[in-house]
């Protein structure tokens, strides 16, 4: 299962298992879409399992976090390992998220 | 340099290889071709990393620079070149010989204008668009990155990435 979706302390979080690239960030994206239609406004997208990401999975995760913003929502990212924080230092999207070490980090002060 | 080339016409498998054991002072070159689905991006990527971890390439670029910047080019060449169309192949050419690694991605349509992809963390709308990061990340993770037209006369694109390896 590419990912794991769970609800901790009123977070929603999405654990991704692999990759986050163009032949899974559809699936991806509808899956956090369909959260956040059901009412989820706190996201939290935990790496801890994952390879690599390319610029789709990147994308997915701009419009997400759009999206989560548009109603009111906040989407934080956690337990990026060093080439994927290297992948967003080159994008610069690590201005744009919320970044954390751990999920009881991010948990903790969401 | 060796070469062994395998071409399947028919794309009822997802992917082609050849295969032949990679020595360290010898010029390796494979080519795989797979039809213009993007299921098929992952598989050929692992292949790739495979062959460059027994090569001995550097844990970090087969973590990183070469399976992001190959899964780029894939999706540029089967998203925007051969419109996902499934008859349509994509030629993915491998060389690694003591001084780089030569990954050339060819697609059977349009390819893609570089620079109406050419998106840079400098534009204001950079950090807020959902696309276009595609070519600024094979740019930033491989020291070369060519485009270029195998034939005029013909449809088709070819990206070339290199990455040295000392």
């Amino acid at each position: 299962m590419p990912f794991v979706i769970e609800t901790a302390e009123d977070v929603l979080v999405v654990g991704v298992v692999g990759q986050l690239v163009v032949g899974n960030r559809q699936e991806f994206k509808q899956s956090v879409l369909d959260e956040v239609e059901r009412g989820a406004r706190r996201v939290l997208v935990d790496f801890t399992e994952t390879g690599y990401v390319d610029s789709s999975g990147l994308g997915a995760l701009v419009s997400l976090n759009k999206r989560l913003r548009e109603v009111g929502g906040e989407m934080r990212l956690t337990a990026l390992n060093e080439d994927m924080r290297t992948l967003f230092e080159l994008t610069r999207l690590d201005t744009l998220f919320k970044l954390y070490a751990s999920r009881a980090d991010a948990l903790a002060q969401f | 340099m060796h070469h062994e080339r395998t071409h399947w016409r028919s794309f009822e498998q997802p992917y082609a290889v050849t295969h032949q054991p990679l020595g360290v002072q010898m010029a390796t070159r494979r080519e795989w071709v797979i039809a213009s689905d993007i299921q098929h991006i992952e598989p050929l990527v692992s292949e790739v990393i495979n062959l460059c971890l027994e090569a001995g390439l550097s844990p970090r670029a087969c973590r990183l620079n070469i399976p992001v910047a190959l899964t780029e080019a894939l999706s540029n060449a089967i998203v925007c070149g051969n419109r996902e169309d499934v008859r349509r192949p994509v030629t993915t050419c491998f060389v690694l010989d003591h001084e780089a690694l030569t990954l050339e991605i060819t697609d059977d349509g349009d390819g893609f204008d570089a620079s109406c992809v050419s998106f840079s963390p400098e534009d204001a709308d950079w950090l807020h668009r959902e696309d276009g990061r595609g070519l600024f990340l094979m740019r930033s993770l491989m020291d070369r990155v060519e485009l270029q037209r195998p034939s005029l006369s013909k449809p088709g694109h070819t990206v070339r990435l290199v990455l040295n390896r000392a």
